[in-house]
């Protein structure tokens, strides 16, 4: 059975959710092993130990790896993959960002985003923005995928009795050092695993109005906030609210949509959603072609009134 | 410093792919093709360290075929000074463009080279960080601010929760987001002086590298269609609705 070996998505404290469907595309490819790379992490591999299905975890502890630099943790994996046959990470940005290194220090090809596990070494990919979806099959020996997020379901967090087991690594590669980051901090859920996402458009004239028509009506849902990327060029927001081709990718079970025409590029970041609801007051807006529900009105009326009815 | 700035023609990101009815990829007859957008960020941004006098020459590379000429004549339209051309009428997988990349860095030994995070056709996010892992260089993706200084660069990245920021040395890789900045339009005067601009043209060959694909596409379909619900009248309408959904 082929082993693979699953990128744990973590902030050296706990691991995050984004993981979960990794292990998930994993499952399908054979047994699952994963790697907690960071500093300080202990915590984080007993964490990832009892997710269900879990082989093994391998633990990487070392100043090098506590910022997922890309040129201190792919000969790491490098490393381990001599004894696993596929590489699986998240589509997330450190997933994005180290995956391709390690697939080209393997010499192989890989495969982006997958949307489906469809045979031993044949997978489904969004291709031109998710206008076009293409089945692939790898010729290579091993396998380097990135997997995205929405397309599978979530492994369970409790359940597995996964081995942790200590291992090392190259150390600093003394190519690049970690600076610094400005995370966004928020009382409200995160965009990539929120239940219902409240999102707001470039009709929203500017940051103030947007927060004060927005946020009210995210905050009585309980929802996490998004944008299109006109609100976020345009300034309102800051750049991790985009959903959308160059975004986020959302799934999630209620969408509302303020606002929001519907170009392409934003309808690919969240037309996996269960229910999309509308508000719009142009009613050719192409955002109705998706949309489940919709409400043709002026958002400065129906969005407060909608608040204040819930 | 000279920087090389890979350039990919795409689909015109205005134009809505079609599916070919065979399923055997995307209709390209008789599209509007242009410059990959994030490539033309990183076209511009390469032009703004020149103007700075950072950047002394700008070499911008694409490989594709005879018409990723006109690609490389914009690149020159809006101020690389000279382009190759490496032809090929295959499709060129993101690891073989890598390679090929790689033997041209070790030619021209630029200080940095910069991408486009990805290509809106394929898209992979993958060229940057190969030609990186290849050449052993550290990489930048996705950036958002570039700050050169001495034998290093200082780059701000999109990422998932924000902003993060690194610092590399030098020579570097580095990958384009949306907001590093807008690029310019070729002038006219700038459109007809590129048609004198150097542009020397290759094959992967040239360069020993086998672009045979190592992925192998067995069907290409239109993603499942969601079809347009039901209008409500009115806010209470929209109420209703979330009440029956279970989230108000």
């Amino acid at each position: 059975m082929a082993k693979t070996l699953v990128w744990v998505e973590h902030d050296n404290a706990s691991v995050k959710d984004a993981t979960l469907a990794a292990v998930t595309a994993a499952s399908q490819l054979g047994e699952v092993h994963l790697l907690v790379a960071g500093a300080g992490c202990a915590a984080v591999a007993d964490q990832a130990a009892k997710i269900a299905g879990v082989g093994k975890v391998h633990l990487a502890d070392n100043a090098a790896y506590a910022n997922a630099l890309a040129e201190n943790v792919a000969p790491l994996i490098v490393d381990l993959m001599g004894s696993h046959d596929a590489f699986v990470a998240p589509a997330t940005s450190n997933g994005k960002n180290i995956a391709p290194r390690v697939a080209a220090l393997l010499d192989v090809a890989q495969i982006s985003d997958i949307l489906s596990v469809e045979g031993e070494k044949t997978f489904t990919r969004p291709t031109y923005a998710g206008n076009a979806i293409a089945t692939v099959e790898s010729s290579d020996a091993k396998l380097v995928v990135t997997v995205r997020g929405t397309a599978f379901a979530k492994a369970a967090t409790e359940g597995g009795s996964g081995a942790v087991e200590a291992v090392s690594g190259p150390s600093d590669a003394g190519l690049s050092s970690f600076v610094g980051a400005e995370i966004a901090k928020s009382e409200r859920p995160e965009l990539t695993s929120a239940k219902v996402i409240v999102s707001g458009g470039r009709a929203l004239k500017d940051g103030a109005t947007f927060e004060q028509v927005i946020f009210p009506l995210a905050d009585k849902l309980g929802a996490a906030v998004g944008a299109s990327r006109a609100a976020v060029d345009a300034g309102y927001v800051p750049n991790d609210y985009q959903v959308g081709q160059t975004g986020k990718i959302v799934a999630p079970e209620v969408y509302i949509a303020v606002g929001i025409s519907g170009a392409i590029q934003h309808l690919a970041g969240m037309k996996d959603s269960k229910t999309i609801i509308a508000i719009n007051k142009d009613e050719d807006a192409p955002i109705f072609q998706v949309a489940d529900v919709g409400l043709v009105a002026d958002l400065f009326n129906a969005v407060p009134e909608l608040t204040g009815k819930l | 410093m000279k920087i090389l700035v890979p350039v990919k023609r795409v689909i015109d990101y205005n134009v809505k792919p079609r599916v070919k009815s065979d399923g055997t990829g995307v209709d390209l007859a008789n599209v509007k093709m242009s410059m990959n957008p994030f490539d033309e960020i990183a076209v511009e941004e390469a032009i703004r360290l020149k103007e700075k006098g950072i950047a002394t020459e700008i070499v911008a590379v694409s490989v594709g075929p005879a018409k990723a000429q006109e690609t490389l004549r914009t690149a020159l339209a809006m101020g690389a000074d000279r382009a190759i051309l490496v032809q090929t009428d295959d499709e060129v997988e993101p690891l073989a463009v890598a390679k090929i990349l790689k033997a041209i860095t070790e030619e021209e030994t630029p200080g940095l080279v910069i991408l486009g995070k990805q290509a809106i056709d394929d898209d992979s996010n993958q060229t940057g960080q190969m030609l990186a892992a290849l050449l052993g260089r550290p990489q930048g993706t996705f950036a958002s601010e570039v700050t050169v200084e001495g034998d290093s660069v200082t780059v701000k990245r999109e990422v998932d929760g924000g902003l993060e920021t690194v610092k590399l040395s030098l020579p570097a890789i580095i990958t384009t987001d949306l907001r590093l900045n807008e690029p310019r339009y070729a002038s006219l005067p700038n459109i007809m002086k590129a048609k004198s601009k150097p542009l020397a043209n290759k094959t992967p060959a040239d360069y020993g590298v086998d672009t045979a694909p190592r992925l192998k596409t067995l069907k290409v379909s239109e993603p499942p269609v969601r079809s347009a619900g039901v209008k409500v009248a009115d806010v209470d309408g929209l109420v209703a609705k979330l009440k029956e959904l279970g989230v108000a």
